[in-house]
This record gives structure tokens, sequence and C-alpha cells, in this order.
């Protein structure tokens, strides 16, 4: 809704102008009562250390459900994301052995290279074979994991992350907050410019409320769409790098879990998932919700059974409050 | 609606029912290519034994794609089928044993757990009026958290008469799992295509809007399609019981099956924009995904090369649709 409505005669209030909505609201909301719900359980969960802990392995997800938002406001669905993931390490790692000194340098824009050409080629794919996303890009998943299959000759790899990598993935430099975050921060205030100021941003909202009249209106409707997926597979191979400095190496299957999660965050931060509408502050506080959600339930020491369970459970409750389509028929 | 046209002793119809069942066709075609191609390239030849190896790995895979055909036809989908699958695998490594008599009550208690599962999505899609993607990844995680919590570990057993049946042959030649993938077609697929809610759900796929004026009943149609489609993953999780004799949790195992089962709807020829399929087509499009890894093996290629084999075979399949951009006239009909 506030992404669209840039027509309105009245001038927008301050929660209008910075994307609060309901669902961002309510989002925000839990956060908050699942921060209680573990202050209650014990003091730690409030102090400082933990939540930036939680901030940085958010950035994580972050920075993939940034990439994977791009996508679903087009209405499309990046399904490649875990393997574009391991691309990512595995490619900015390899880059190291192969370049020697310049390949220590390299091996960080590699990676995310990598991933965009994925990426492109999974737009080429939806906009000029006009293929589902959720089976084209499912498709691209099975060919890149066969080609790390064969890059690492079936077995995990002995590539180690650089020191570069390391530093953006752990460190912290500044006033004790870790550097994954000031990455996130960074990646975050790019997508929002470039959905709020430029005319690339309207065109993705455009596209994703309806195609046919986005691309009558002048809007070249095939570059939109492998513009997003370029930046879903840079984001989700940039995360692997990241992912590859924080474990200190890449290894095989690392993205696994990372899709659902992403999806998730978009969803539940009340980005439609069927495209056009949806805001990157709800994307931040889906990710955190996610996030805080996972690590409460692992502290609390919940058997993975359980965790799974009330994982889909407040998944599903929190849309149910606020995610039901209209009930519009005729 | 075809079949019946046929019926009418219409000659010229059988063009229309050919490009009406084109997809099917050229899956079943396509298999029969490939299967022919692996058999006289296998060492042993057609052996029943042969043909029983393959039908029970095959067959599982067509389950869970049928079930994946019925939200894909009412323009949905179902996310949780792989996850519904392996529940019912866990679920029955614990209560089909005993007698022959308990296993065929455990048995049950699987379908229905299965049909539960299936109805708990259609519920939460119709009347939550969720996106079905997203509902059904949720609750796919719920079935695998209920999963890991009947069995955390692998094991478990079942009752081996009755899975020596559904998994030897019958009369020593024809795989049993053919059988039981017969029946569920005559059983389950048949009577639901040619009933009023079966019909509904191609109408309410093609265009839900006009169905609902023209007093289809849409949410019937789709609490059942998401009904039978839970049922069927359960079926498909008691052939996978029968087939290993133990039950496993398995996140990648759920995973690969949801997937497949996409790209087996696909290449069947059913419309993942909705109302335009059939569950006959995945069966076919099943086959053809198992088929190419048996023919990966027969002709020996290096292990290493296979996934990446795999996965572009599959992302070439899946690209055949895009044909379809051959054919339009105006350039706005590309955009569906």
């Amino acid at each position: 809704m506030t992404g669209v409505d840039i027509g309105s005669a009245r001038a927008p209030t301050l929660a209008e102008r910075l994307g609060i909505d309901r669902s961002v609201a309510i989002a925000f909301g839990c956060i908050l009562l699942i921060l209680a719900g573990g202050a209650m359980y014990s003091r730690e969960f409030l102090s400082p250390e933990y939540l930036l802990q939680q901030l940085q392995v958010g950035a994580f997800l972050g920075i993939i459900a940034s990439g994977a938002m791009m996508v679903i406001l087009l209405g499309h669905i990046d399904l490649s994301i875990p393997w574009v993931v391991t691309l990512g390490a595995m490619m900015a790692t390899a880059m190291v052995g192969w370049g020697g000194a310049a390949g220590v340098w390299l091996c960080i824009p590699f990676g995310v290279f990598c991933g965009a050409v994925i990426g492109v080629l999974n737009g080429l794919g939806v906009a000029y074979l006009r293929l589902p996303s959720m089976i084209f890009t499912l498709g691209m998943n099975a060919v890149v994991q066969g080609l790390m299959v064969l890059h690492t000759g079936g077995f995990a790899p002995l590539d180690q992350a650089t020191e570069a990598m390391h530093f953006i993935a752990v460190q912290r430099s500044l006033f004790g907050i870790p550097n994954a975050l000031f990455v996130w921060a960074l990646v975050g205030c790019f997508v929002i410019y470039v959905l709020k100021r430029t005319a690339f941003g309207r065109a993705v909202y455009a596209v994703g409320n309806r195609e046919s009249a986005a691309y009558l209106s002048g809007v070249n409707t095939n570059r939109v769409l492998i513009g997003c997926f370029a930046f879903s597979g840079a984001m989700a191979a940039f995360a692997g790098v990241l992912l590859a400095g924080y474990s200190n190496k890449a290894y095989q299957n690392m993205g696994d879990a990372y899709l659902l999660p992403a999806i998730a965050a978009v969803v539940l931060g009340g980005t439609n998932i069927l495209g056009g509408r949806g805001n990157y502050l709800g994307t931040i506080a889906g990710v955190i919700l996610i996030t805080l959600l996972q690590s409460i339930l692992s502290v609390m020491q919940m058997p993975e059974a359980g965790r799974q369970v009330i994982y889909g459970c407040v998944i599903i409750g929190m849309l149910l409050i606020y995610g039901r389509s209209a009930k519009a028929r005729s | 609606m075809t079949s019946s046209g046929v019926r009418r002793g219409a000659l010229g119809n059988w063009r229309f029912w050919l490009a009406h069942n084109s997809g099917v066709l050229t899956a079943a075609v396509l298999f029969l290519a490939m299967f022919t191609l692996y058999i006289s390239n296998h060492s042993a030849g057609l052996t029943p034994a042969v043909a029983t190896t393959a039908a029970n790995k095959a067959v599982l895979l067509a389950l869970v794609a049928m079930a994946q055909t019925l939200p894909v036809l009412t323009r949905g989908l179902d996310l949780s089928v792989g996850m519904v699958f392996v529940m019912a695998n866990c679920i029955a490594s614990v209560i089909v044993v005993g007698t022959v008599g308990e296993g065929m009550l455990g048995i049950l208690a699987v379908l229905a757990i299965g049909a539960l599962a299936g109805f708990i999505n259609g519920a939460i899609v119709v009347w939550g009026r969720l996106q079905p993607i997203i509902t059904t990844l949720a609750t796919g995680a719920v079935y695998y958290g209920i999963s890991l919590f009947v069995r955390p570990g692998p094991g478990g057993d079942v009752q081996s008469d009755i899975a020596d049946l559904l998994t030897g042959q019958v009369f020593d030649v024809i795989p049993a799992a053919l059988v039981v993938l017969l029946v569920v077609v005559l059983v389950v697929w048949i009577p639901y295509r040619r009933s009023v809610l079966g019909r509904a759900a191609y109408a309410v796929g093609s265009n839900e809007q006009a169905a609902y004026m023209s007093g289809v009943p849409v949410q019937r149609a789709k609490l059942l399609a998401y009904t039978l489609a839970g049922l069927l993953a359960s079926i498909a999780g008691l052939m996978l019981t029968f087939n290993t004799y133990s039950g496993e949790a398995s996140a990648p195992i759920a995973g690969s099956y949801t997937l497949n089962s996409i790209a087996a709807v696909v290449i069947g020829g059913t419309s993942l924009f909705g109302g335009w399929g059939s569950a006959i087509g995945s069966i076919f499009g099943a086959f053809v995904l198992r088929t190419i890894e048996d023919l990966l093996f027969v002709f020996d290629l290096p292990p290493l090369w296979q996934p990446l084999f795999q996965g572009v075979v599959l992302l070439i399949a899946v690209s055949l649709g895009a044909y379809r951009i051959l054919r339009v006239r105006n350039r706005l009909e590309l955009f569906s």
C-alpha cells in the first residue's frame, strides 16, 4: 500500500513516510513480545552483548532477505538461493588459490560477481523465456549444485576464508558493533534508496502489481526482472562470502538453512508474496523476528522437533493476524 | 471432459483430444524412449527384478507428484508434500507393525493423518486466506517437527508381510508398486476428475472469480484438492516405509521430493498457472525424472558429473514450456 500510492493528495503522515503500516508495527510488536518472553526466562536476553550477537547473526539473513525481497516484490520467487550462497562462498575462497596475490583482493568481488551471473541467468529465463520463476530458479539451483559438486570433487573443500572476509563477518571495529551489521546497513540503505528514490524502484512495484500495465506504460519490464534477479543472486552470494568468513571455510549445503527463513522474513515483514506491495522496514523486522525466534528456542534447549513446530505455528499465526488477503470476490 | 467427448463418437474429436492431452502424451513418449534406452543398455535387460526396482523407486515420486498436481490445478501449490511424505514414513515406521490386521489399522491411521495434514493446509488457505506458498512452507516445518518428534533418529520397523506384498511382484511378473499406483489412479484420481468438485478445481484454477460468479463451490474444491494431496503424499510415505523397512525424519529427502514433484508436474504438462493438466501427466513426469537418474547410472557417467548433468537436464526439461512464446500473437499475452 505504502509503496504505490504516490499520487495521494494529502501529505503523508510521519508513519507513512517511514513506511510503518499495520503489518510492520505488529512485526515490531512481536519482536518486543519475544524479547519480553525471553527476559522472563533469563535476564541475559536483554543484555546488549546478546542483542548485538543476534544482530550479527541476523545480518547474514538480512542480506539474503534484501535480495529475496526485491524478487518477491515483482511477484516472483528465487529458489536458487541455497546453492548460490554456497557458490559465493566457494568461488570467493577458491579465488584466493587461483589469483595468487591479486586473488586475495579479488575474492570478495569475484564471489559476488558469480552470484550475480547466476541471477542474470535466472532473470533471462524468467523475462525472455517467460517461465515461472519458481520452476526456473529451482532448475538453476540444481545446476549450480552440480557445478559446485564438480568444483569440490565431491568433498568438503579445504578452502580457507581470507583475512578480509573474516574481518567483515566476525570482527567489531567501531564501538563494538559487529562489522557485519554495517554491511547489512549499507545493503539496506541501498535497497531503500533504490525502492524509494529511483525510477527503477517504482518500476519494481509497478511490475509487481501488473506487469502488462507497466509494460504498456513504457517500463522495460524485462530489464527490471533481470535487474532484481541479478541483485538477489549477488546478495545471496555476498552472504555466502560472509558466512565463509564467519565459519572460516566454505562447505557444501551451507546455504540450505537460509531459503525458508529468508522468504519467511520477507513475508512476515508485510511484503505481499504476490508482489507489488511491501517495504524494507518490514523486512528488517521480519529478519530480526526470525533470528530472535530461532535463537531463543535454541537457548531454551527446545528440541529440534518442538522448534520446527513452534516456528511454523508462529509464522502461520502472525500471518493470520495481518497477512490475510482481501475477501473481495466479484 | 475429453473422454466424454470421445465417447460421444464424433470422430473429428480425436484431434481435440490430442491437443488437450499433448502434455501427457509428450511426457509418456519421452519416458518410453528413455526407458527403452535404459533397458537396452542394462546388462540384465527387462527382467521382473529390474522392473520392480525401477518401479519401487519411481512410484514414490509419482505419488508425490500426483499429490502436488491437485493444488497446482487450483492455481495453488503445496510445498509441504515432501514433509507430509516424510511424516507418513516416520509415523508408519511406528504404528504399521504387529500382525497383518494391526498393520492394516496402522495404514488407515497413517492415511487419515495424511489427509488431516492436507486438510489443515486447505483450511488455512481457504478460511485463513493466506497464500498457499507461504502457508505450506510453514505447515511443512510443523509436519517436519512432528516427524522428528515421532522418530528422532532413523530406525523403526514395518509389518513385513504387507511390505513384501506391496513391493514385490504380482504373479512373479508385474511390479506390485505399479499395481498400487494403478489402484490409486482408479480409486482416487479418476473419480475425483469426474466429480463436481474435481471439475470445480479446474474452473477455480482457470479463473477463480469467474468460477465463483458461476456458482462453482470454490472453497470446497480447494479444501478437497489440498486434503487429497495430503492423502496421496501419505500413500507415498507408506510405500517408502515398505521399501526401506524403516522411518527417517530427513529434511533433505523431504525437500528433494517437494522440488522434484513440482518438476514432475511441469514435465507432465500441467500448467503452474492452474486449470490445465492432469495427474496422469505428473506420473509420467515423475517416471521421466527417475529414468534420467537410472540412465546416468547405466551410461557410467563419472559420479562427479552426475549432479550437474541431472541439473542441466532438469533445467532443459522445465524450459520446454517456453515453446508457448513462439505462439503468442500479441506481446501482452506473455504477461499472464
